[in-house]
């Protein structure tokens, strides 16, 4: 018997999925999260899980990881202590950063900018200069550089260095020496230059992403060689760690402690993926996910079975150019706080969260502040009088008065501020779902709509109405998908180049030779981990624009079609995606700005595992009678037991569909029914 | 003649009862629409002006032309009041001339589109946004020539014309237009930009009438305005007295050897009603510096500046104007009379907002008032033909400190305008011949205070090709004010390095200075001025900004505090040069530090500036 172990560390739990690679059986568990070292909350789950499910720990091959350790470094401005490397005359790229006041006119007035990652006091410039055309201008002092470096370092206290010079994406040779100095002169320090972790124009983004490396590096780094000496002691040495990365790929320990820049969003990524792996099997390839949270909710456009990947992280204020997943946030979430300002008597939900402590009211741990978890408790959505597995108890009449305080503010009753509530924080992550379809020139109803997350399954419903894409899915453990996604994903890298080349002036061969250059630097690391060439999945990408422009499209394709249609095979595709988005495209005067090669390790696929309880009757699923309001009145409802459920049969709404981490809304006028995978499908019931 | 509007469906849109989450709902939805104007624009926009920077304004309007999301207030009204003709479903009107919308846009380079949305026939709303285009032809490259004396020297004059007439492009027209602008394809690119962005805003309005129908989205609209009107009552009775309080405050100079101009304004409230009266701004100027203000817009400049108190959220538009009563006499610099040269109006523009913040702040200081920095947005001009001989043109603005503010220090080098950014060196250097050497903050250039001013920039350009440049700069001669014991800021200045090692001192308004390959400029601007008194700034703080190089040693002797040779702060040294200095100046803080009334400052100019005093200016009766 062979297992792998989806784990995902997130800020208040960790979520472990065991799934035998042969059967497709799995095993669930749920561990508090260890904020302070989150290899002990790992390795706790892991000794949960083994022990309930009765299996060895030496059968488990494989560990694959997403992990919000880089993300709370930046989030809780815990990072390390960061020494900066600049061309000199720019040390104040990261002071100066854009010129941006955000807030709109007036918004300088209030605007109060964060402290920097890499502090001033410990940037210093070197005498160099590299041309835009690559050509250098001014050679590097290296003398003068060691000195420099040499009282840098006697200052004390550095725990990551940063090299980044002007216009080194294009040619990195100074930031080179400079690291081999900068090395025998900091000994162990981990060393970042910009031309390996992001060689992208634009020097204040550049710099930025790069000491963001080197700001969450030592924290990720001392993270994965625990987790990792851990499992080989807890598990065998055999056992073969992966993390997830933003861009939705796996990375090797090695790797992700090299570059942990690119983990940023290893959290959310996990979701999507374990979305698309319930959805595909489903066969649905085009969908919408949305992961509600406590304090935030993430969306993200699925098209033919491939995320949308884009350039660019934001985690807070933070934003670097690193891959990842298109996961777009809303700070709207179970735990966001409703308020009516006096004067303008509007309702508003959030940003403003009242997140694990002190929690919305239901929850009896202080929390006062109606959240739209007490408006789902107040309108019956969130059953209070039923015992869920495992589950919080939830106190209904904490969340009535806490709620209470929005009707009254606005002079209505009780249910319509709750349902208020519900709508406004609808509208929100509606908001967040147009942003990822619609505005970029898709139609939401092309795609199904996935909830899950702690509290999406409860929203879901409500959701498919207001975006019409239907059916929508909760997939099975919408509570824990995020580890399914973490044990379903493939090992990946990638390499990048700054090209900035017409493409009527670059033959197919050139730009096929510049590609498998980058595909033989991207598949180093996955043949580092033991991963042979012949188990590389390749393709291309290439991002266009129209000469002049800021935006810029990415197209995908591979080495046959580059070879059977030539350029005309990026350039097509570029206008035909021009026009869906803007409604024109030119034809011509196509600028590749960068090329790319991603190499992932073959999948390998895993048994299918059949849900629910076969021929059992849907009121043998029965747990209670219960009631909801929705659109202004109360309607009769039947709680459902998630578990029993099984393909074949169908819950009319209004109904609740309980399991252990969550719970599904089925809306009066619509009917779920279960796939044969044990994905719940909502549609209108006519 | 006012403008007809043609409808097949004259059925009038009724006002219905709406439920307050719908109001919300609806709100939410036409502020993502607003944000998705900008958004479409910047990914299809060309020029570096609109893209990088974002120098664009979005907006959507109610059927009566109410602006009820967007950024720079409606100026529909005046429009339809100046548009002799038809406005059907399909059209697009175009146009760029202030003389002609009543000033919507303020001067020619900003081109404006205006979209009327129709539904089953009907007239529903307007969407409409205006961007500055790189190019409008005329006397010099940017077509902001200085020393234009009137409108028909900077480019070309496009009276409100439908550019699309019942859907279809007048393709002549557009190339008449355009055959007349050095940077064509930019301007092609960025106006079908504007058109793309005001279709996808129609399309949205369309969408929500689709969910809630005509009459809910009209009748939130208006809700959406009486939101608003109700806010800014509450507001208006906050911040304005009834006493009338006084502001006045100047532009340095006209770039034709005359200055300062001053713009002063009275402030005072009659019941709900707030008026600002522009009574004693000096007459227009000779040269392009005139600033045609609408008065809408300053009334949205007012509003901006004040509700976020009460309501951060709220989706601010153009419920309050019949609040607020805002008088501007004819004949002066911000409402000249046609054909007095628009084009610079920036630098009246920028100290429009230190006047409004300096009225407003006066009678909170502590909590309010902010010291002067909205003060500029230098512009550099370089064009030319680089070595393949294809003709280039940069244009960029300029990024200076943002003044202390009751919250704090002023960051440095950054935008005082709403959604601006600096566009990246390695873009400019890849696309530009020129090499930008070092782009860093100027120590000591934020006016010392409590809360310190942020610093100005000093970027080196070293110029690749030969060629000419032009620059629009202010704040050289008066300075960037302090208040509450503030000092004041840095002025700005202009330095270049010739190829063969001389040097001269350039204007702040100047233009066809002609550069050689390897010559080298430096573009310093404006510091912040300081708010409170330098003097009780925690040394410490102090220390940082010494070791970050913000500041130097002997600028923190600005603040009374003494660095040691080792870096740390010299307490008992602190101490006692803290109390000599307080001793010297005396425990009463001035309001507002000038640094000098405009005659001394005139006296000390070409001491301190290397630039000759302009004279004072002398009016010629216009038209």
């Amino acid at each position: 018997m062979s297992y792998r172990l989806g784990v995902d560390v997130g800020g208040t739990f960790t979520d472990l999925l065991l799934i035998n690679e042969e059967s497709g059986t799995t095993h669930t568990a749920k561990v508090p999260s260890t904020p302070e070292d989150s290899s002990i909350g790992v390795l706790n789950g892991i000794a949960r899980i083994c022990d309930e499910s009765g299996i060895n720990p030496a059968q488990v091959h494989r560990v694959m990881h997403g992990t919000t350790v880089a993300t709370n470094a930046v989030l809780t401005g815990r990072g390390a202590r960061v020494g900066l490397v600049t061309t000199a005359g720019y040390e104040h790229t990261l002071q100066v950063a854009r010129s941006f006041c955000p807030g709109g006119l007036g918004g300088w007035v209030s605007f109060v900018k964060k402290p920097l990652l890499a502090p001033l006091e410990l940037t210093i410039g070197a005498s160099e200069r590299i041309g835009a055309d690559g050509k250098v201008v001014t050679e590097l002092d290296e003398q003068q550089l060691r000195a420099d470096l040499e009282s840098l370092r006697a200052r004390g206290g550095i725990e990551a260095l940063t090299i980044c010079f002007i216009n080194a994406y294009i040619n990195g040779e100074h930031e080179r020496r400079a690291a081999r100095i900068a090395g025998e002169i900091f000994g162990e320090v981990p060393i970042s230059i910009s031309s390996d972790v992001v060689p992208e124009m634009q020097e204040y983004e550049r710099t930025e992403t790069t000491v963001v490396n080197s700001y969450v590096r030592p924290e990720v780094a001392k993270y994965v060689h625990n987790l990792q000496q851990s499992l080989a002691e807890q598990l065998g040495p055999e056992t073969q760690l992966s993390i997830l990365r933003s861009d939705g790929g796996l990375a090797s320990g090695r790797a992700a402690s090299d570059s942990p820049v690119n983990l940023l969003m290893s959290g959310p990524a996990g979701g999507v993926a374990g979305a698309m792996y319930f959805c595909s099997r489903a066969g649905f390839n085009d969908i919408l996910t949305f992961d509600m949270g406590g304090t935030s909710t993430d969306v993200a456009l699925i098209q033919n079975g491939r995320a949308r990947v884009r350039r660019e992280t934001f985690v807070g204020d933070v934003k670097v150019r690193a891959p990842s997943v298109d996961v777009r946030t809303v700070g709207a979430g179970g735990g966001s706080i409703a308020f009516v300002p006096e004067l303008t008597r509007a309702l508003r939900v959030g940003p403003e969260s009242a997140g694990a402590v002190p929690g919305p009211a239901c929850y009896m741990k202080g929390g006062e502040e109606p959240t739209v978890c007490d408006a789902n408790v107040v309108l019956g959505y969130l059953p209070s009088d039923v015992q869920l597995g495992g589950a919080m108890e939830i106190n209904r009449d904490a969340a009535v008065a806490a709620v209470q305080k929005t009707a009254d503010a606005m002079g209505i009753e009780l249910e319509d501020a709750a349902e208020g509530i519900i709508k406004v924080v609808n509208e929100a992550m509606f908001g967040a779902l147009r942003l990822v379809s619609v505005e970029q020139g898709y139609d939401p109803r092309d795609f199904a709509l996935v909830g899950f997350g702690g509290a999406g399954p409860l929203h879901a419903n409500a959701l498919g109405i207001l975006t019409d894409a239907w059916p929508v899915i909760v997939p099975p453990g919408p509570g824990v998908l995020c580890a399914y996604g973490d044990a379903t994903t493939q090992v990946r890298d990638e390499a990048t180049r700054t090209y900035i080349t017409m493409a009527e002036d670059i033959s197919t061969e050139q730009l096929l030779q510049d590609l498998l250059e980058l595909q033989s630097r991207a598949g180093e690391s996955l043949v580092a981990d033991g991963i042979a060439t012949d188990e590389h999945e390749v393709t291309f990408q290439a991002d266009l624009r129209y000469a002049g422009q800021a935006f810029q499209i990415t197209v995908e394709f591979t080495e046959d079609e580059l070879r059977e249609r030539g350029i005309a095979r990026l350039t097509d595709e570029f206008d035909a995606e021009h026009e869906q988005l803007f409604t024109f495209k030119l034809g011509d005067g196509h600028e590749i700005l960068m090329i790319r090669a991603v190499v992932k390790a073959r999948a390998r696929a895993l048994a299918e595992l059949t849900m629910g309880q076969a021929g059992t009757s849907l009121d043998d699923c029965k747990l209670h009678d219960t009631r909801f309001y929705y659109e202004g009145s109360y309607h009769d409802a039947i709680i459902y037991d998630r578990n029993k459920l099984h393909e074949g049969l169908e819950v009319p709404g209004p109904a609740i569909v309980s399991e252990m981490d969550s719970t599904t809304v089925v809306l009066p006028g619509h009917r779920a029914r279960v796939d044969a995978v044990g994905n719940l499908l909502i549609e209108p019931a006519a | 003649m006012p403008a007809t509007i043609l409808q097949t469906n004259d059925q009038p849109l009724q006002t219905v009862a709406v439920e307050g989450v719908t109001v919300d709902i609806i709100e939410n939805a036409l502020r993502n629409a607003r944000e998705e104007m900008d958004a479409v624009l910047f990914r299809t926009a060309m020029s570096p002006g609109i893209r990088e920077q974002g120098d664009c304004f979005p907006m959507i309007a109610n059927v009566e032309g109410k602006m009820v999301v967007g950024q720079f207030g409606s100026f529909i009204g005046p429009f339809l009041e100046v548009f002799d003709g038809e406005i059907e479903e399909g059209d697009m009107i175009l146009t760029n001339d202030p003389y002609m919308c009543n000033a919507a846009v303020s001067h020619l380079p900003d081109w404006l589109v205006l979209k009327p949305v129709f539904k089953n026939g009907r007239h529903i709303a307007w969407t409409a946004m205006f961007g500055h285009m790189s190019d409008n032809g005329g006397m010099v490259p940017g077509s902001i020539p200085i020393e234009a004396t009137t409108i028909y020297q900077e480019g070309i004059r496009i009276p409100p014309i439908k550019l699309y007439k019942k859907g279809e492009l007048q393709a002549d027209v557009l190339e008449l237009i355009l055959h007349n602008v050095r940077t064509q394809q930019w301007n092609r690119f960025d106006l079908n930009a504007l058109v793309a962005a005001c279709n996808t805003a129609a399309r949205r309005v369309l969408e929500l009438t689709e969910r809630f129908s005509d009459d809910v989205l009209h009748t939130t609209m208006g809700i959406m305005l009486d939101r608003n009107k109700a806010a800014m009552t509450a507001i208006i009775n906050m911040v304005v007295p009834e006493e009338p309080r006084y502001f006045e405050d100047y532009i340095c100079d006209d770039g034709m050897g005359m200055g300062p101009y001053k713009i002063a304004c009275k402030m005072w409230r009659e019941g709900d009603k707030a008026i600002f009266d522009f009574e004693g701004t000096d007459p227009q100027a000779q040269s392009s510096v005139n600033f045609f203000l609408n008065e809408d817009m300053f009334k949205m400049f007012f509003g901006s500046f004040t509700i976020n108190v009460v309501d951060p959220q709220i989706v601010f538009n153009d419920g309050f104007y019949d609040l607020v009563d805002v008088r501007i006499p004819a004949g002066t610099l911000l409402k000249p009379n046609f054909p007095a040269a628009l084009s610079g109006r920036t630098h009246a523009l920028g100290r429009i907002f230190d006047v409004l913040g300096a009225l407003l702040g006066m009678g909170a200081p502590e909590q309010m008032l902010n010291a002067a920095g909205f003060s500029d947005s230098p512009h550099l001009f370089y064009s030319g033909y680089d070595q393949q001989g294809e003709w280039f043109q940069l244009f960029q603005i300029g990024f200076g400190g943002i003044p202390g503010r009751p919250v704090g220090d002023g960051p440095d080098g950054h935008s005082l305008w709403p959604g601006f950014t600096n566009v990246p060196n390695e873009f400019i250097e890849s696309y530009f011949p020129l090499r930008i050497e070092r782009y860093e903050t100027i120590p000591d250039s934020g006016g010392a205070g409590l809360h310190r001013g942020g610093n100005g920039l000093s970027v080196a350009y070293r110029f690749l090709c030969d060629g000419e440049i032009g620059i629009h700069d202010e704040r050289w001669l008066t300075y960037p004010w302090g208040v509450l014991g503030g000092e004041t800021g840095m002025r700005s200045t202009k330095r270049l390095v010739r190829v063969d090692g001389s040097e001269e001192w350039l204007p702040a308004k100047v233009e066809g200075i002609k550069v050689k390959t390897g010559d080298l400029l430096y573009f310093n601007t404006w510091g912040g001025g300081g708010w409170g008194d330098p003097y009780a700034r925690d040394p410490e703080l102090v220390r940082a900004d010494v070791e970050r190089k913000l500041v130097t040693a002997e600028g923190a002797r600005r603040y009374g505090v003494v660095i040691a040779s080792d870096g740390s702060v010299d307490m008992a040294a602190t101490e006692s040069l803290r109390a000599e200095l307080v001793a010297q100046r005396g425990e009463d803080l001035p309001t507002f530090n000038f640094g000098g009334d405009v005659e001394s400052l005139r006296q000390r100019c070409e001491a301190e500036t290397h630039m000759p005093a302009p004279v004072k200016p002398t009016f010629q009766k216009a038209r």
